[in-house]
């Protein structure tokens, strides 16, 4: 499919490079000298390297002048193989090198499964997400879709991403998405999730599928504390295309846009039912596909869902 | 001992027992469970006994304990939570054999100890920890008096009951004289494994925070303009304690608050209290009201008498208070913890049963933009909202305070650099624009910058005046290390030869905790090295908007707190407050590989550690 609308694309990437920048900058701010640069490789995935000693570069000398003496030794610490013996200590050594600091951990979320009453037609909806890795690197799945109640599925889809720590509050996300209803499509997709200021739960991605469409989405949450326990959440997301796609029946440009609003209640943290509303409109020539189709390019809908996680 | 006594705290006999009756009294009353008998669910006996000698044996085991109607699975010492006290004296050498019964490692540390390096007890550094069914003999001369404590460096079993207080009487007379000797060692109590603890800290949605900052229902004294300050930068004013109650029932002596611990006085009596924070994340704000307390010991070494009303007790630290109980019946003894999510509370009672009122928790305190260290404009003299907080960032921060990396030059930081706190108001609003939370280029570059530094606190001051967060605006005196002034003088009297500034970093949202930027997974090979006998002044940055006790272990370090030359306070542990600097003196006179790290558990599990080597006396050094 080649690109109908190059403006679109134009405006498409840069979106996402817009919303890149602040984290690439503050990344690109780092200093970040040959012996760190070897420090954060070895905290990501933690080589069983040997110790080389008298490598380490005289370090912890915040400038000039402070180094520690000659006196002070240099190599890694091993007071204690003089007492006990080298191979008495492995164990707990390498037991406090994987605990402090390299510990993973898995984690998983249901944001929303939620019944959708509107129009006549029950919808059921899931959007799940779940990540299993350390601090800096993970593994990230992540599956949405919906379905008339009990019946057909309109849309379905995973993504497997290889998500990695670039600012404070961002990763970056890399990995493939698989369509599973409709027409099977498989994406390259590339990412940005986190927190983004003022508290936005921010969610971007671009996907490229094999047939060489480029398509975007945007998802915004923010939770607004009206107690300890009831959460108002607006939500807005955004589908974007650089290309018409009828058969999959998106326009190019602004395809979709969504607003959501859900008040849930968190009996506890982990356990949350809410209800809200959420209005979509299709846009453009998305509007078009819509009404082709014989739906309606606005609706409304009523929600029913619970937010879960562990 | 005496189980069936009903007081938790029993003074302590001024009396000294001969060597060795310890050893065959401990044997004889060790429960069937820990002399390796299996007792699944045994229970767990509240409070501690008392082991003393030179010939001391302890027992790790697992069972049920339970506070206030919730159970859990415990890890306890001779059957008890906190373990027993054991009871050391000055000048003798002292053998302490552990048995593990758990089937996991385990170890004991004894916290604040002057020992040789392979009897302190940390897996790893140490020594290689006691496995499963095995027995460890730790043997040490002992250097030093004072109150201290122990507890376990494995896999996180403190939090879960492996902890006790370490009394050690002076060779000579005591110093500090009293009619009765009380022990109060604060801890907490939790229902959770500490694994899914540290993992809900890891998933994050401040998962133990029950005080959050709510749009429109909350009392806060803050004005939308704050609102969407901290908001813009993805922090949380509320953010004080990681772990808090309901999830933690805070134990006075290993009973909560319900439970109400006792100590016994006549009304007149000295009575000398050893406060000992054994908890695992929890600061406490102790007092008694309507009695003053006198501080006559800080982490064990005597400091010239100061008297306060309330203080804050970080994770670790211990303090030596004297009270001269008058009139009243009894006096509660109230410790909040920082946030003011719940108390540990005991009593001071004329007669048994006594009961003073328990005032109700006070209001939960925020942080400030001084706790982002965000100090310009001084903060001289209290009203902390008078701060204009206008600048363009940068180029006003080179006349700031600290920022030269001068950290005190030879006369040290100097005490008074920090605000009295009086009347600290919320935060200053507005005019916030501009303002950068993260500007790596004031970091030194030896910090490694990354997604782990969420923050660099922009002018960090030294804050000896810093009561701590919830003590700046209290109505009456609390105390702050600036009054440490510590009663004998140090043993090195040398001007720092070096200097050396240690960065604590983190990120709030990820949970992520280092020095420097690198947990220790990052440099378990890369140790801090000093010379024998080196004399370094350290300078600790926190760059976190979070209060951190920060350890070294097989030292006293001197907090440069601007007491009388000679005089600085020597402490094993140290708080460094949210967005300033601490400095401190140390002599690194004790050679082989320490632990030093942050104290509070899960910020240490995180990666908040390192390793302090000291090289041993070379030919022609020393």
């Amino acid at each position: 499919m080649s690109c109908a609308c190059p403006i679109t694309a134009a405006w498409l990437a840069a979106t996402c490079l817009a919303l890149a920048a602040p984290v690439l900058a503050q990344h690109e701010g780092h200093k970040m000298p040959p012996a760190d640069a070897a420090s954060a490789d070895h905290e990501m995935d933690m080589p069983a390297e040997t110790p080389a000693p008298g490598q380490m570069p005289e370090q912890r000398s915040p400038h000039a002048g402070h180094a520690a003496p000659p006196q002070a030794g240099s190599g890694p610490p091993r007071a204690a193989d003089a007492v006990w013996g080298a191979e008495a200590m492995r164990a707990s050594r390498d037991a406090n090198r994987r605990e402090m600091g390299a510990m993973r951990w898995g984690w998983l979320m249901a944001d929303r499964l939620e019944y959708r009453a509107g129009d006549g037609v029950d919808l059921g909806l899931w959007d799940v997400q779940g990540a299993y890795g350390g601090d800096i690197d993970k593994l990230w799945l992540k599956s949405e879709g919906e379905a008339e109640w009990g019946r057909r599925v309109h849309e379905a889809e995973v993504q497997a991403l290889w998500s990695h720590a670039i600012a404070p509050f961002f990763d970056l996300q890399l990995g493939v998405r698989q369509d599973l209803a409709g027409p099977s499509r498989t994406h390259a997709a590339i990412g940005l999730q986190g927190l983004a200021p003022y508290q936005f739960e921010l969610d971007a991605a671009a996907f490229l599928s094999g047939k060489g469409d480029l398509t975007a989405r945007i998802e915004l949450e923010l939770d607004q504390r009206v107690t300890q326990r009831l959460i108002l959440q607006p939500r807005a997301e955004l589908g974007l295309s650089a290309q018409d796609i009828p058969e999959l029946g998106i326009g190019a440009g602004l395809d979709r846009a969504t607003l959501g609003l859900r008040l849930r209640y968190e009996i506890a943290r982990e356990f949350a039912p809410y209800v809200g509303v959420e209005q979509s409109w299709r846009t453009g020539h998305g509007a078009d596909h819509a009404r082709a189709a014989g739906d309606d390019p606005s609706a409304t809908q009523v929600v029913v869902g619970l937010r879960l996680w562990f | 001992m005496n189980d069936s006594s009903p007081f938790s705290g029993r003074p302590l006999s001024r009396r000294t027992v001969l060597g060795g009756a310890g050893t065959l009294a401990g044997a004889m009353t060790l429960p069937a469970w820990a002399r390796g008998a299996d007792l699944h669910d045994a229970a767990i006996r509240p409070g501690f006994d008392e082991v003393r000698g030179t010939d001391i044996a302890l027992a790790i085991g697992r069972g049920m304990y339970r506070v206030e109607g919730r159970a859990a699975h415990a890890v306890a010492v001779n059957g008890s939570v906190p373990g027993p006290l054991v009871r050391l004296r000055e000048g003798e050498t002292v053998r302490l054999t552990v048995h593990n019964h758990l089937d996991e490692d385990s170890s004991i540390h004894w916290h604040g100890l002057l020992v040789p390096f392979q009897y302190d007890g940390v897996p790893g550094v140490s020594f290689p920890g006691i496995r499963p069914g095995e027995s460890f003999t730790y043997i040490f001369p002992v250097r030093q008096a004072g109150t201290y404590w122990w507890h376990s460096h494995s896999n996180l079993q403190e939090q879960t009951g492996h902890y006790g207080p370490l009394i050690i009487d002076p060779a000579g007379p005591d110093p500090i004289a009293a009619d009765r000797d009380y022990v109060l060692l604060l801890s907490e109590f939790t229902p959770m494994h500490p694994h899914a603890i540290m993992r809900k800290l890891k998933t994050g949605e401040a998962w133990f925070n029950r005080n959050r900052r709510t749009n429109w229902t909350d009392d806060y004294p803050l004005s939308g303009a704050d609102r969407r300050m901290w908001a813009r930068m993805r922090m949380s004013p509320t953010d004080i304690a990681d772990v808090s109650a309901p999830a933690y029932t805070y134990l006075a002596n290993g009973r909560g608050p319900r439970e109400s611990a006792e100590f016994l006085f006549r009304p007149g009596e000295r009575i000398r209290l050893r406060v000992i924070n054994g908890s695992a994340m929890t600061f406490f704000n102790l007092r008694l009201p309507g009695l003053p307390m006198q501080v006559v010991a800080a982490d064990g070494l005597p400091v010239r008498p100061v008297e306060v009303d309330e203080l804050q007790i970080g994770v670790a630290e211990t303090y030596d208070l004297i009270l001269r109980p008058g009139g009243a019946p009894a006096y509660s003894i109230v410790a909040e913890s920082m946030d003011r999510s719940g108390m540990a509370v005991a009593t001071l009672a004329s007669a048994p049963g006594l009961r003073a009122a328990v005032p109700p928790l006070r209001d939960p305190p925020l942080l400030i933009m001084a706790d982002m260290g965000m100090n310009h404009g001084g903060m001289d003299h209290g009203d902390m909202a008078g701060m204009h907080m206008d600048h363009g960032a940068a180029h006003d921060m080179d006349a700031m305070p600290g920022m030269d990396h001068q950290a005190g030059g030879d006369q040290g930081p100097g005490a008074g650099h920090g605000s009295d706190h009086d009347g600290t108001g919320p935060a200053p609003s507005a005019s916030m624009a501009g303002m950068k939370m993260r500007d790596t280029r004031l970091l030194p570059p030896d910090v490694a910058v990354g997604p782990g530094i969420d923050m660099v606190a922009m002018a960090p001051v030294e804050k000896w005046d810093d009561p701590g967060v919830g003590l700046r605006d209290v109505p009456h005196r609390a105390l702050r290390y600036a009054q440490l002034v510590a009663l004998e003088p140090g043993p090195d009297p040398r001007p720092p030869s070096r200097r050396l500034e240690i960065h604590l970093t983190g990120n709030m949202e990820r949970y992520m905790w280092s020095f420097d930027g690198r947990t220790f997974s990052a440099v378990s090979d890369h140790p801090i090295r000093f010379a024998f006998n080196e004399r370094v002044r350290v300078r600790l940055v926190n760059d976190t908007m979070m209060a951190h006790p920060i350890h070294l272990h097989g030292h006293f370090v001197e907090l440069v707190n601007g007491a009388p030359p000679g005089h600085q306070p020597r402490k094993h542990t140290l708080i460094v407050q949210p967005g300033a600097s601490a400095t401190f003196d140390l002599t690194a006179d004790a050679p082989g590989d320490w632990a030093f790290h942050c104290h509070l558990l899960y910020h240490m599990h995180a990666g908040m550690f390192q390793t302090v080597t000291v090289m041993p006396p070379q030919d022609g050094a020393a």
